[in-house]
């Protein structure tokens, strides 16, 4: 097995994945890529506190992710690679060689426009997920396995070209 | 009008608060003593700031959730950071939240306990061969 899902979330870590992917895929462990978290003790205890004993939780900044992506797609079990937010993923896809990625949940927010129930995005977002496809990655948005992909081009608009 | 205040804020994914609390009103016309939340499309920053708006608006110290793992559990626990007087009871049930309603004698911290324990106790399993 390998890193089979990578997901951009920004509950992070929640019933979604522990149990939605997890259990149906026998997940056993999961990369949870946020600066924020990766520097506070007692966030990564909360984070740790809401998984099963028999599914490991590693945290990274994202620096740090970068290097130790290939390491976790070499891993025997079968892992989840995990960010809250568009720009961090966009770096392990541009780095860290990521090349599925899973649009999760990104939730509402004034700058962000509704484009499934749990996506929506905001005009840079939608920039940073082109540049994902412009570089190999398949982006899809699927908040859970037993719902229908949606592909990121019916999601947004193509890019105006420049005049 | 009820005469019911609320005791307690309950949070869970898609219709679970708002269905217990409709059973809890159905069974004992207290359903009141609960504030039910849903997740449903809340990003992790505004689920926190619903339970805590909630709780504070209600003036309530009790949390009831669905899922350890969940996401109204997440955003419960850091509400509760730092806050010793606030209680979290998660995997609420039916008989925990009857159970709580009728607590009215007790603090909501002491209701909350006592609430737990019956709800811990309340499953059991019949037939299957079950032993």
């Amino acid at each position: 097995m390998t890193l089979i899902l990578n997901r951009v979330d920004d509950r992070l870590i929640h019933g979604q994945v522990v149990v939605g992917w997890g259990q149906p895929l026998d997940v056993r462990f999961i990369v949870l890529v946020d600066d924020e978290v990766a520097r506070s003790d007692w966030e990564q205890e909360l984070y740790r506190m809401g998984t099963p004993p028999d599914m490991e939780v590693l945290f990274h900044s994202v620096d740090d992710a970068v290097r130790a992506v290939p390491r976790y797609r070499a891993d025997e079990r079968a892992g989840i690679l995990l960010t809250g937010d568009v720009a961090s993923m966009l770096r392990l896809v541009l780095e860290g060689g990521v090349r599925d990625v899973n649009i999760g949940g990104i939730h509402h927010r004034p700058d962000r426009k509704q484009r499934l129930r749990y996506v929506f995005l905001s005009p840079d977002e939608e920039s940073l997920l082109r540049r994902m496809v412009a570089a190999g990655a398949t982006v899809t948005a699927r908040d859970v396995p037993a719902a229908t992909p949606v592909d990121l081009r019916e999601l947004i608009e193509p890019e105006a070209a420049s005049a | 009008m009820s005469d019911i205040r609320p005791r307690a804020v309950v949070a869970g994914h898609g219709d679970f608060a708002a269905g217990l609390v409709s059973a809890v009103q159905q069974i004992t016309g207290r359903g009141a003593a609960f504030v039910p939340i849903s997740a449903r499309d809340l990003s992790a920053a505004d689920l926190e700031a619903t339970v805590r708006k909630a709780m504070n608006d209600a003036g309530v110290s009790v949390v009831f959730t669905d899922l350890q793992a969940g996401s109204c559990t997440m955003a419960a626990r850091k509400v509760l950071r730092g806050r010793e007087d606030l209680v979290l009871v998660v995997g609420a049930n039916l008989p925990m939240l009857i159970d709580f309603v009728f607590a009215d004698a007790m603090s909501p911290t002491d209701a909350a306990r006592h609430a737990y324990e019956r709800g811990r106790t309340a499953m059991a399993l019949i037939g299957g061969g079950a032993r």
